[in-house]
């Protein structure tokens, strides 16, 4: 599965204060949580988000809690990946726990303005920036965790 | 070929049943000790009975702490209890923490034996890592990873590399584990340490009690790392004698163990410090902060919520008043704690000096309730985070500071010290 959609850039340490602040936790639907999503750093943000769009950010992205919500609420706005220079531990695992596809690229992030057209395909880790013209190749998964992606998550992997 | 290990290294390959781990290296590993609390829980919850799981591994394992939004702050919040409570309940599990018996989870498990030296421990949450002060290898996770390990009692890890930071010589005067993480962190920043262990040894660990390591131990997170821990040592024996209800595993890194880094502290040298807005790698010496004038502060919290750090506020309390104006939450993390400060007369001085006590609860740390900042307000918190909203309103401001910091800055009505 490929995706492409536009670019919301952010900076650097977006914490999952901002991605989605704890006064919002007393809730875990996806619905609820995607209309917060960065709500603290973009107003605008949730309701501007399309399907398919792409988050990119800087350096420790998704730094913080260890709140769940925050990859779950990205995931229901909509977005299909989220890229950037570097994630947080927390936030990588989860990510890849609840299947919210994620590329740590730096060069793609310097490049990187909001608008721009992304498309990225996590199979072949290649990420492209279509309005650029440019294509960056990142590192693939090892194969443990490539393999907890393929069956759509952690708990897939235990039903089998 | 085998490796030297690092201390992290050697409790997760013990773990994973292999003589040697390497930095990088992907682990199976069977845990200890599985925790979640009233916020990731609930998410677990729904994960594990998706998949269709009908027992969980060990029910002497696994601690369910209600403690974020408790006392239930809103019906939203209270279902989510209500949804751990009935887990609890079905699975019969024997560590669950309700209002009553329930305290901030870092500060309750400890207290109550549930980890302990060379325990392979997971929680969904990310100060998990406070109990590296205890000579075990703990890290927060997500719920999906607690809904994995309370059915499988395994999880995997990539096997971290490590720094390690040498503290040196006997802490200066009111110099606590709060102004050295803070310091640390400044050197790092909130990235520095990411993926990595932070390994604290040197002649001045000796000077840590059992609750500055904690505090240490606690924000390695917030320097981006996995875990940080102590060796275990004579001050960890004594607190886990008598207490710990498992078998005290002593381990060591090996002398030629390969670090990333070695950072040194010399820990003479340190001031008290406080961390300014939004990161907490932006530390500052408190008594260059006196132009900051503060609307609250809160004592509390799983990094600064144990007895020392109320018998730290309450020394700087006692025959002193908060400041008028400035809102004092004092707020002990278990309710054990509660009942020493009740003992030893701290709760009369806190309310001498003009500061109110909560029940144990994470509340406003995190922005749930019990002290929310209004726009612009400007708060000293001995707490964990400062980002942006973290208290209440977006503009609001949050600097982190030892109890003794915050305590004089409340009766200063500015951040310094007395």
């Amino acid at each position: 599965m490929k995706f492409e959609g536009k670019a919301h850039k952010f900076g650097d340490n977006v914490d999952t204060d901002v991605i989605i602040p704890a006064r919002y936790l007393n809730t875990s639907d996806g619905r609820e949580l995607a209309a917060h999503c960065m709500e603290d750093i973009d107003p605008t943000f949730a309701a501007d988000v399309k399907n398919g769009d792409v988050i990119v950010g800087g350096e420790n992205f998704g730094c913080g809690s260890s709140r769940e919500h925050a990859p779950l609420a990205i995931k229901s706005c909509g977005v299909s990946c989220v890229i950037a220079a570097s994630f947080a531990r927390i936030f990588y695992r989860n990510s890849i726990n609840i299947g919210l596809p994620i590329f740590e690229c730096r060069e793609a992030f310097a490049e990187a303005e909001s608008g721009h057209v992304f498309r990225a395909d996590p199979a072949s880790g290649i990420i492209e920036n279509v309005t650029l013209g440019r294509k960056y190749s990142t590192a693939p998964f090892p194969k443990e965790i490539r393999d907890i992606i393929e069956s759509g998550g952690l708990m897939n992997a235990v039903k089998k | 070929m085998k490796t030297a290990m690092t201390l992290s290294q050697k409790i997760l390959a013990a773990h994973a049943g292999s003589d040697f781990v390497r930095a990088g290296q992907l682990v199976t590993a069977k845990l200890d000790m599985v925790l979640g609390n009233d916020i990731t829980t609930p998410v677990a919850i729904s994960e594990f009975e998706k998949a269709g799981c009908d027992k969980v591994f060990d029910k002497s394992k696994i601690s369910v702490v209600l403690d974020h939004f408790t006392p239930n702050k809103d019906i939203k919040s209270a279902q989510q209890c209500k949804r751990c409570r009935t887990f609890a309940k079905k699975f019969d599990l024997d560590n669950f923490f309700d209002v009553g018996e329930m305290g901030i989870e870092h500060a309750l498990l400890p207290e109550k034996g549930l980890v302990g030296a060379g325990d392979l421990v997971i929680g969904a949450d990310s100060h998990t890592c406070t109990y590296g002060a205890l000579g075990a290898f703990s890290t927060g996770v997500g719920s999906t990873d607690m809904a994995y390990a309370l059915s499988t009692g395994r999880t995997w890890f990539k096997v971290p590399s490590a720094i390690k930071v040498v503290l040196k010589n006997k802490p200066a005067a009111n110099v606590c584990g709060k102004d050295v993480i803070l310091h640390l962190i400044g050197i790092t920043g909130v990235d520095g340490a990411l993926y990595k262990s932070l390994e604290f040894v040197g002649d001045g660990v000796k000077y840590m009690t059992m609750d500055d390591r904690f505090t240490i131990c606690n924000m390695a997170i917030e320097a981006g790392a996995k875990n940080g821990i102590f060796e275990c040592d004579d001050v960890t024996y004594e607190y886990l004698e008598g207490r710990y209800k498992g078998e005290i595993r002593r381990y060591a890194a090996d002398e030629d163990a390969i670090y990333e880094r070695t950072i040194e502290i010399d820990l003479s040298k340190l001031s008290p410090v406080a961390a300014c807005p939004h990161l907490p790698s932006n530390v500052k010496s408190a008594s260059e902060l006196s132009h900051v004038s503060i609307d609250q502060v809160i004592i509390g919290s799983c990094t600064n919520g144990r007895i020392s750090d109320m018998r730290a506020a309450a020394q700087v309390w006692k025959n002193r008043k908060v400041k008028r104006g400035v809102r004092a939450i004092v707020i002990p993390a278990t309710n054990e704690i509660y009942l020493q400060c009740v003992k030893e007369g701290l709760i009369e001085i806190f309310i001498s000096a003009g500061a109110v006590v909560s029940t144990p609860t994470c509340g406003p740390c995190l922005g749930g309730h019990m002290g929310i900042l209004a726009e612009n307000e400007k708060c000293v918190a001995t707490t964990n985070r400062n980002f942006v909203g973290r208290m209440g309103h977006i503009s609001s401001e949050i600097y982190l500071a030892s109890p003794y910091v915050a305590a004089c800055s409340a009766v200063l009505g500015h951040i310094g010290v007395l």
